[in-house]
């Protein structure tokens, strides 16, 4: 299991690869956030935002088969088409693996401490948490409350 | 007791502070009371922690509601809601 939070760039490749050495993975989604028309800078809480992603991920872990597992943020200034995100998780199968890398996406986007902060033409300004985020989190708890009934 | 607090975002531009160590009366023993007694410094405190603002807290890097206790040494975070992925 790799956390980190970084300013500098990732490589899929690199990452996947890594992923893929045990004899006994068959697959690795992954999923990656690009900046998108407006260049941003990110600020987080450093200590919190990897102890946080730890935990997200050993939730993952208690839910599916979860061989092993990337999750890279970056932060500091970061201008559209870059990389900001990864999350990338390995397992014997490919239903495992999807279901684990979107539940540890959800989650991250609303619990670990990072904050966008726009550049826009008119002025800089913080990005709104949106409630949208909160339900593609939350749809993870029913669907857990389901299965146990 | 003495305790750090830390701003965040949105937040630590508010208030023009990232942070800082200060000793709070006997009285204060949760979040919610830190809460209110940086609400009463007035100006953009009493904005930022007024009820109808969404602020989340930290204490030592765990979040917590408001009813949580605070002891000494405690690192209290407070900022708004996430923004990453």
């Amino acid at each position: 299991m790799k956390v980190s939070v970084q300013e500098a760039d990732f490589d899929l490749g690199q990452e996947v690869k890594a992923l893929s050495q045990d004899p006994k993975v068959g697959a690795v989604a992954s999923f990656i956030g690009v900046v998108r028309e407006v260049p941003m800078t990110l600020e987080h809480y450093a200590g919190m935002t990897e102890r946080e992603i730890g935990k997200i991920v050993e939730e993952a872990r208690l839910r599916w088969q979860v061989m092993d597992c990337t999750v890279i943020h970056r932060f500091g200034e970061l201008r559209p088409t870059e990389q900001i995100v990864l999350v990338a998780v390995a397992s014997a199968h490919r239903g495992d693996a999807f279901a684990a890398c979107e539940f540890i996406m959800d989650y991250l986007k609303t619990r670990a401490p990072f904050w966008k902060k726009e550049a826009r033409p008119e002025g800089a300004r913080w990005v709104e948490a949106r409630s949208s985020d909160d339900q593609a989190a939350q749809r993870w708890t029913i669907k857990r409350a389901e299965g146990k009934s | 007791m003495k305790v750090k607090v830390l701003f965040f975002a949105a937040l630590r531009e508010q208030l023009g502070n990232p942070g800082e160590e200060i000793e709070l009366p006997a009285d204060v023993t949760s979040v919610a009371g830190l809460r209110s007694h940086l609400k009463s410094r007035g100006g953009a405190y009493e904005k930022a922690f007024s009820e109808k603002t969404l602020v989340r807290t930290a204490v030592n890097q765990d979040m917590v509601s408001a009813t949580a206790r605070i002891k000494p040494g405690d690192e209290i975070a407070f900022f708004p809601p996430v923004t990453g992925g």
